[in-house]
Parts: structure tokens; sequence; C-alpha cells
């Protein structure tokens, strides 16, 4: 196993281990450059994960302090938890469920395609579809996407059956078990699903592709890829030229660590990656690093989501099986007469008994609520998953006031719905009530938006310098050596699910990181 | 179960509610002092056999504050003991915080008082549910109300034991997924 020396100035060091953190690692490994992940985590194996949804939790997701600020119900019902995201060796794609789908060729392009949408900061990304197409073929490739490269789609659960049902009979075509990142039959030296039903407690069966136990060992097994676990990057540094020269972070026992680097790529997740740039601001850079343009932060987007549950006369069991294997796609178009700008996707979602006491209506009591719990094995349920509107004024910052264990300022999230949003959600509620009513719900439950599961746009890419953070390879635009890696790059949120579009990213950002490097241009 | 004798047709696996409480379980919210053998087979248990005296709370307090959880959450197919599991934990909490002791006698308190002035009687003899909701509405944006309740969402509905009521099957890998174990066997749904 490769080990790097602190002062070798010649590695590229890599914060975060997930999607985006992860894939670049292994991808520039295998191609013979030598890499140094920091990771704030601790590195919890297949083993070590349990199927148990609060044990799991306690285990797996970001738990230090964060501030959840803005008028959506989140800030309210959990002001110290805007997102749940993983702090973990492998980063979210430990705990995602595995939908993998490409963005649409309008999605790449907004501000062209909505025009002007009052109050959205819309912005056309620099690359276009056809320009990420063959990185998206290399993806699918990668992570086994069903119903890609000859995989076949997994089989439905009941709780998509039920879904499928609901939706053909109003008329939905685009209906099937969709396209996931989960083996349907053993590839790539992993073993086919066994419709555990734990997606989101990470796989016990290794059949959903996470960095965690691909990527990482993949990269770590050529020699040129170190992972440092419990290691919390707190400040990018600098030279007098503006050049990043390599990154303080806490380790294991609390010390402190200066390791050197050529490049210095951050994929920390949405909120930490801008906290990251902030928090490392200087004499030179008085507003946070790569924050000529003032929009490492902002547009902070987390897809427009909600879900409804149905209950029935019969048992669903919608826990059994995968989690997340079953999606309408007819809905993701985008079509202004609906009443709003782009699409949602509908996508099976089950919590468990534990999980649907706490999110299917946070802070309610009484009769009504404790009713609908006991519905809990006729329930099934459904995620809503929409493009919500970049705005200027959704933003990480650093809180005023909370610190965290280092004593370093915290991440503020603040989120605002725009109307499109809220019009987008109801048009969802309805039609997702609508497909569940048609065979035979009794009662369907309009359920709130979950701590953050999505997090795009807070470093974004852009072709002028003053609209966003990165160029269209994700290196910013005021240091040349300063990569973004993550989905904070996101230019525009799409209908979709992000991580297939972060690992086609993350590739192709490696070929250009690579490319330049033996060029001696980085 | 079968209408013809001659289709094969399966039926959806369901799951059976029933529990057998494992002794451990019932210990948790047991004075010593209950016989072993009571254990085992008898679901009678009253919850003011749960409280020794001499804890941080009085036995008073704290079946007030199973009645209130109740009544915040209430499951009527629920024996007591799932909310005295549930409460158990703020005794040792308010004997090593005097603030908690604090606020947990003088929520009870405040509900006592509002209940005799309502109807006579304290909180835990109000006679219907109802009844009892309204005082707790009273007092539900306090601390002592907001802390309770977000509690019990852990406390109440994280207990094993409590899961196959509610039809939830608890960890699978370690029983080979659902693959087979009807993941698939919804059986009434129209054909699409």
């Amino acid at each position: 196993m490769a080990q790097f020396e602190l002062n070798d100035d010649g590695v590229v060091v890599i914060v975060g281990s997930g999607a985006g953190g992860g894939t670049l690692a292994n991808e520039l490994a295998q191609k013979g450059v030598k890499v140094v992940v920091l990771e704030a985590g601790p590195r919890n194996e297949i083993q070590d994960f349990v199927n148990d949804e609060w044990e799991s939790f306690t285990q797996l997701a970001w738990t230090d302090m964060r501030v959840a600020s803005g008028s959506w119900r989140v800030a309210q019902d959990f002001p110290n938890l805007p997102a749940w995201i993983v702090k973990s060796v492998g980063g979210s794609t430990v705990h995602w469920a595995g939908a993998s789908l490409r963005f649409e060729d309008h999605e790449f392009k907004i501000a062209s395609v909505y025009g002007g949408v009052k109050g959205a900061n819309l912005l056309d990304w620099p690359i276009t579809k056809a320009d990420l197409d063959p990185w998206y073929d290399k993806a699918e490739s990668k992570l086994g996407v069903t119903r890609t490269n000859n995989i076949p789609g997994l089989p439905g659960n009941n709780n998509f059956k039920v879904m499928e049902a609901g939706a053909r009979k109003i008329g939905y075509k685009e209906v099937s078990t969709g396209r996931m990142a989960i083996n349907s039959e053993p590839r790539d030296g992993r073993g086919l699903c066994q419709q555990i039903g734990f997606c989101f407690q990470g796989c016990k069966s290794g059949a959903k592709w996470s960095t965690l136990y691909t990527e990482i060992p993949q990269g770590e097994a050529t020699g040129n890829l170190e992972v440092r676990p419990n290691s919390h990057v707190a400040r990018i540094e600098h030279d007098r030229a503006g050049k990043v020269t390599g990154v303080v972070y806490f380790d294991e026992s609390g010390a402190m660590q200066r390791q050197k680097a050529r490049v210095v790529c951050v994929a920390g997740n949405s909120l930490e990656s801008p906290r990251l740039l902030l928090n490392s601001a200087s004499t030179l850079f008085p507003n946070g690093l790569a924050n000529s343009s003032g929009q490492v932060g902002r547009n902070y987007m987390r897809h427009m989501t909600g879900s409804v549950y149905g209950t029935f006369e019969k048992p669903v069991h919608m826990y059994r099986g995968t989690t997340m294997a079953g999606i309408i796609r007819d809905e993701a178009r985008h079509d202004p007469s609906r009443g709003f700008h782009g699409g949602y996707e509908m996508e099976t979602i089950s919590l468990g008994l534990p999980f649907m006491a706490a999110f299917l209506d946070p802070g309610a009591w009484g009769r009504s609520f404790t009713s609908a719990l006991e519905t809990y094995p006729r329930m099934a349920g459904m995620w809503l998953i929409g493009e919500d509107m970049p705005q200027e004024s959704n933003c990480i910052t650093l809180d005023p006031k909370a610190k965290d264990k280092h004593g370093l300022p915290v991440a503020n999230v603040h989120y605002d719905d725009h109307p499109n949003d809220v019009a987008m959600r109801n048009h969802a509620y309805r039609q997702g009530a609508a497909i569940y009513e048609a065979v035979g719900a009794t009662v369907t439950y309009p359920t709130t938006p979950y701590p953050s599961t999505h997090n795009m746009g807070t470093n974004r890419m852009s072709a002028k310098t003053r609209d966003g953070v990165v160029n269209k390879f994700g290196q910013t635009h005021d240091i040349k050596n300063l990569f973004i890696s993550d989905g904070s790059q996101f230019t525009s949120g799409a209908a979709c699910n992000p991580t297939l579009t972060i690992v086609a990213l993350a590739i192709r950002q490696a070929d250009h990181i690579a490319g330049a490097m033996q060029r001696r241009d980085l | 179960m079968l209408n013809n004798e001659n289709e094969m047709e399966s039926v959806m696996r369901t799951v059976d509610p029933r529990e057998r409480y494992s002794r451990r379980f019932l210990l948790k919210g047991m004075a010593a002092a209950v016989p072993a053998a009571a254990i085992a087979t008898s679901t009678d248990l009253s919850v003011s056999e749960a409280w020794a005296e001499g804890g941080a709370l009085a036995p008073t307090t704290m079946k007030t504050l199973v009645k209130v959880a109740r009544d915040i959450y209430p499951h009527d197919f629920l024996g007591d003991l799932y909310y005295v599991n549930a409460i158990k934990p703020w005794n040792e909490k308010a004997g090593a915080d005097p603030a908690v002791k604090t606020m947990l006698e003088q929520g009870v308190q405040r509900l006592d008082a509002d209940a005799q002035k309502r109807h006579g009687v304290q909180y835990a003899s109000v006679g219907w549910e109802a009844q009892r909701v309204k005082l707790l509405q009273g007092v539900e944006q306090t601390d002592f109300f907001k802390k309770i309740r977000s509690d019990l969402v852990v406390s109440l509905y994280n207990q094993r034991e409590l899961w196959k009521k509610f039809g939830y099957e608890g960890p699978s890998a370690d029983k080979g997924g659902y693959i087979n174990r009807g993941f698939a066997d919804i059986d009434w749904l129209p054909k699409v």
C-alpha cells in the first residue's frame, strides 16, 4: 500500500473519497499519478454495515455541526441537519440508492431553454450533453448500470409493482425498475442483488456500486493511491503567486498536519467544499479561495423533493427489497404547460418503521399520526425528485456563530423554495396520489422533503469567470492547480439523481489533469 | 389460503405481529421485585410495578410521563411496557442533570394543575384521551413537551420488539435478504 511523505509536493491531494473524489483518485492512480485522498470520516467496510436505521445513521452520517437557515421546513424540523450525507470512506456512494441517469440535453442549457425566470440565477453549462456522452458511456460501464452494457434490469419488488400498476392505469408509459448501479447478475467481481432492502445503510452484498469497494481498492492496488481516513481538511494553502501548495488537516489523533501538493482537488460534497474554500481565505484571497466571482457557496440546489406514501387495504411490505429500483420518467420532460420549468422523476422509496416515525410528518403527534404509522405493512412509497431553480440567495456561508470541534466556522445552509419549485412539487404530489388511488389507496400522504441527500451547485461551472467558480474541467477560474471534483460543479440540478454525472465528470477531469501534468501545465 | 385445491397459488408472506417477549426485554421495564416466572408468560404488567422508590423522579411523576407518552403517540395494540421502556431513560437523565429534573417535574405539575382546574382530577385520571390531548395542546410549545415528544420518536419506535407489531421485519442481510423471502410476492394488484 502506498504511503507518501507529507513533504512530497508531487502528489495530487483529493479531499473526499465519494463519487467524485474516489473515482478521480482511482482514474489518476491508474494513469501513474501519485494521489493522497484525505477523507474526514472513518473507514467502515461492508462487514461493518448494520441493517438498523438509527445505528447505521450514527455510524455513517455526517453529524458534525451545521446550521440550516431559510424558509424551508427542514430548517425548522432539523435545524442542525440540513443534509443526510455520509462521513466515511466512500462518501455518499455508501448510502446512495444507486439510481444512475444521464442529464437530458436541455438540462445543460437551462438559461437558453427556460429563458429568464424571475429570481433564478440561470446559467448554461460550458459543456453540452454531447461533450459528456463519451464519459457517461464510461461511467455506466464502470458502475454496471442496469439497462446499459447488456445488463438486465432488476426484478421489481412489491413497492415497485404497486407504483407500476397505478402508473400504467393513469396512462404513464415510461415505467421500469430503472437504470441502477446495482448488479442484477454477478459482474465486476461483485455478486447480484439479494434484495436486502437496506440500501441506505450500506450494501451488505456489495451488489450496489460504491467507491469504497471498487475505485478505492482498485486504485490502492496500483501502488499510487494512499487513502487517509479520519483526516479532516481544514484549510488549503497557497503561495504568494496564488498557486496552491498543500492542505492543512486534522489527523486521527486531532493533531494538525500539513500535506504538500502539486494539485488539490476538492470533493467534500456541496456543503463542505465551498466551506473549505471560504475557510481558506487569506490576505491575497480575502473572500475565500477561487471566489473572484462571489459565487462560491451560491446557487445551492438540493432538488425539488417530497414523497408520497399510500395506504392500501392489503399488505405491501414495501421495505422488502431494493429501496429505489423503480422509476416513472414521463414527467421528466420540460413542458411549461404544466405550470413550471423543468421536470421531475418519480422513484420508489421505502423507509423502515423507525425512520417513518421520524420523517413521515416531523413534529406531528396524536391519533392522526399514529393511525398512519399503523398502516405500515400496507404502505407503498415513492420519492419525487425534480429540478430546483438555482437562486443566488440559496447558499452556503460560514455561520457567524457556530464552530466545529476544531474551532472552525461551520457551514450555514440557507434555502428558500422558488415558486417554480413549489408548483412542481404540488403537481408531483397530485400525480403521486393519483397513481396510488388508481390501484385502491384508501389514504395518501404528501410527505415533506427530507434533509437533503442531493446537494449541488455551490462551486458551479461557467464559461465566464464572473458567473461561476470553475471551468469546463472543474478547474477553478482563479487558481490553476485547484480543482473541484464533486457535485458542487453543477451549473444546473436537472431532474435526475446526480451520481452518474459526478462520476462522468470525474473520469473526464482525470483525463484532463493527467494530460496537463504530463505537459507540465500543472 | 387455497381456494381451489388444484391451483398452486402462492400467498403473500405476511408478518405475524404476535411476539413472545424475551426476558431481557421485559426486565428493562421491570423492578427486580416481579418474579421471573411471571415475566415469561404474563402480558398483564402494570405500570406501577415498573418504578421502585428511590429514583431521581417520584414514581407518580414517571407514571404520569408514561401516560403522556401514550397520549402523544397512542397505539391501542401496544401494552404499557413499550411506553415504560421509552420513558424510563428520563429517570437517569434527571439524576444526572438537575435542570432536566426540574423541567420534568414542573411539566408534570403544570399538567396536573391544568387537569385539576378543568376536570377536578390529576392528569393521569382524566377519563378521555381527547380531554388529555387538549391539556397537552396547552403545553405544546413548552420545552418539556417538545423534548419528550422528539425523544419518543426514537425511544418508542426504535424498540426492536415493537417492530413486528407494525409489520416491519428489521434486519434482513443475516437472513439472506428478501430474494427468497417474498420481495415480490404481492398478489392483489390488477394485471398491468
